[in-house]
């Protein structure tokens, strides 16, 4: 239910304070009133009043200076002066100064519920308008980035103090470990909030895709373009744009890349006119950016571009301590959505959770928590509704790549990292396997 | 030991009939019995030169100064124009809680607005005007629902949009705080 609207009536005169506070009464309004300026200035000082009624006329600090006094204390505050018919220039001042509307006294009781009503439905849309705005912030700011490890803690800080900026971020961290959460508490906390964060996957498209995606195309630039369409670099005029997986994208799109961030204009594909737009550019990667420049991989000036600011998300076995949290939220998150009541986890499944290293990371402790729910008795999680053993998922692999990356890896740790042994294991010749350790990074486990 | 009532005093010539079929519907609606009763007051007292109108809160005072101990809520009956200091015109006002209520005619009638007289939709008018009154005695406050006689009305049309009883809301209210 909807909170009593509360006004305070300023008058000296008692009978119009009596009238008026029974009249509001009556509607249903939470009344106050004060005989004069000073006694009125005092209670809003201390209360919170939605609309202020007052007289103009009024011996020792008048309406029109009492106004001025309440704008200076309260600037939103609802005021509405009460003026007799010979005095409305100065209720046309009262205006100037930032009076919601006046009346002229007496007042047809009419004019008078329309004022209240009028006055009413703005607080209550204000009010309505600061509660979205905070949902909206809530939803997407750190709701649900939990975790209150030192580690977590210290990025939650970076993501507050880099959000107001309008400099480029560089998220890395595992896969799962929630890259694109920081990216989104980071739009979401900026004063690009209200225009729109547009998210690439990079890794997902190929050269010509990605290039077409990112700054459009006009019509007939290619086959099966039949029609212009916008690219992401447009849409996220006044926004965010969000590259995840940056590190794969190829050297041709590198360079334009970091034409189109430097000048901030692009041309759309089969087009000759050049785009502006105006946005902040938040990348993210699970690799090593800074030893790609170093292998010559990925472009250094870019690099440095893109790297104005670098937040590193911890893995998940770095920040144990976040375990039971994350579950408690990851139990209500699903039970909600699957609207069943909600569970609890006993110890010994909790105790294997955080003895588990967890490769893939958020994502997997996600994944095992709602099958868990789906799988359960519906009253407790236990050791036997976790996927530990044969159908354990590696959550970590998204792409072929990243299968035989740990695969490769996988088996080079079985054979000691001895490349014969291994390269035989694996059936492919030595400068295969050396290439491929090259490509995916790999290192012995120290 | 006398059995509280509700007491309606018309002062001014109403009619018998009109002040009886007020009366019955009061009682339909708060079951209270009801007496009618009619007196009489100077109102040359209470009559304001400069706006030509009779002051509504000196009218309540006085009502509620001559109402009977017995009686359970008191509603004095007018058919002169009321103000009150800061409002051009009311139907009428009650004290939210008290014991007293007033209620006036005189902008009820059709031909204050250069239409054919209607006693029926007068009788109507008022009736409503005084269980409306009544309702801020009992601790009602107006009510949102369209066709609620607790709703405000401001404008005779707004009086003719209305029933003559309360919603089942604002009856549910009257229940918690009165044995009605």
């Amino acid at each position: 239910m909807a909170r009593k609207i509360s006004i305070l009536i300023v008058d000296d005169e008692e009978s119009v304070r009596d009238s008026l506070n029974n009249w509001f009464v009556e509607d249903g309004y939470q009344v106050e009133v004060a005989e004069n300026a000073r006694k009125a200035l005092q209670l809003i000082e201390s209360s919170q009043y939605d609309i202020i009624l007052a007289d103009i006329k009024m011996p020792g600090m008048d309406g029109l200076e009492m106004l001025r006094r309440i704008k200076a204390l309260k600037q939103d505050a609802i005021v509405i002066v009460m003026t007799a018919f010979a005095s409305v220039n100065t209720a046309v001042m009262a205006l100037k100064d930032g009076a919601y509307d006046y009346v002229t006294k007496p007042f047809d009781p009419d004019d008078l519920s329309h004022l209240i009503r009028n006055a009413s439905k703005q607080i209550e849309l204000s009010q309505e308008n600061e509660t979205l705005k905070n949902k909206v912030s809530s939803l997407d700011n750190v709701e649900d980035l939990i975790g209150n490890s030192e580690a977590m803690k210290k990025v939650l800080k970076q993501v507050e103090s880099v959000a107001q900026s309008n400099s480029s971020v560089i998220i890395t961290g595992e896969s799962g470990t929630g890259k694109e959460l920081i990216a989104r508490a980071i739009h979401a906390n900026s004063s690009r909030k209200y225009y729109p964060l547009v998210s690439v996957h990079c890794g997902a498209l190929t050269e010509s895709l990605l290039e077409s995606e990112l700054f459009g195309h006009e019509k007939g630039a290619f086959t099966g373009a039949m029609y212009n369409r916008k690219g992401r670099f447009e849409m996220a005029d006044s926004g965010t744009i969000f590259l995840d997986e940056i590190a794969t994208i190829s050297s041709k799109m590198q360079i334009e890349l970091l034409r189109v961030l430097e000048t901030k204009t692009f041309v759309r594909v089969g087009g000759n006119k050049e785009t502006s737009s105006d946005f902040r550019v938040i990348c993210a990667t699970n690799r090593d950016l800074k030893s790609m420049v170093e292998q010559g991989i990925f472009r250094e000036d870019l690099y440095y571009r893109l790297n104005v600011v670098n937040i590193s998300i911890p893995p998940l076995r770095e920040r144990v301590e976040d375990i039971p949290l994350l579950v408690d939220y990851f139990i209500k998150k699903y039970c909600t959505t699957m609207n069943k009541p909600h569970i609890t986890i006993d110890d010994a499944a909790m105790q294997r959770l955080g003895e588990y290293p967890f490769p893939g990371n958020i994502r997997e402790l996600e994944n095992m928590i709602e099958r868990a729910i789906v799988i359960g008795n519906g009253k407790k999680i236990t050791l036997k509704d976790l996927p530990f053993g044969k159908d354990m998922i590696d959550n970590s692999i998204e792409s072929l790549d990243d299968f035989e990356k740990s695969f490769i890896r996988q088996i080079l740790n079985k054979y000691s990292w001895n490349i014969t042994r291994t390269a035989k294991a694996l059936k492919v010749d030595r400068v295969t396997l050396y290439n491929k350790i090259k490509k995916y990074d790999l290192k012995p486990e120290e | 030991m006398t059995q509280q009532n509700i007491t309606l005093i018309s002062f001014g010539y109403l009619g018998k009939h009109f002040l009886e079929e007020i009366a019955q519907a009061v009682t339909r609606e708060y079951t209270y019995p009801v007496i009618v009763k009619e007196s009489h007051l100077d109102l040359n007292e209470f009559f304001d030169a400069s706006r030509r109108q009779y002051n509504g809160n000196k009218l309540l005072t006085a009502v509620n100064a001559i109402s009977n101990e017995t009686a359970l809520k008191t509603i004095g009956l007018f058919s002169v124009d009321l103000f009150i200091p800061i409002l051009t015109y009311i139907f009428g006002q009650a004290l939210l809680n008290g014991q007293t209520g007033i209620a006036s005619l005189y902008r009820l009638s059709n031909e204050r607005y250069g239409i054919e007289p209607d006693d029926k939709l007068l009788l109507e008018r008022f009736t409503k005007e005084v269980i409306h009154e009544l309702g801020h005695t009992f601790g009602l406050i107006h009510c949102t629902t369209p066709v609620c006689v607790m709703r405000s009305s401001t404008y005779v049309e707004d009086i003719d949009q209305k029933d003559r009883g309360l919603c089942n809301n604002c009856r549910a209210h009257l229940g918690q705080d009165h044995s009605v």
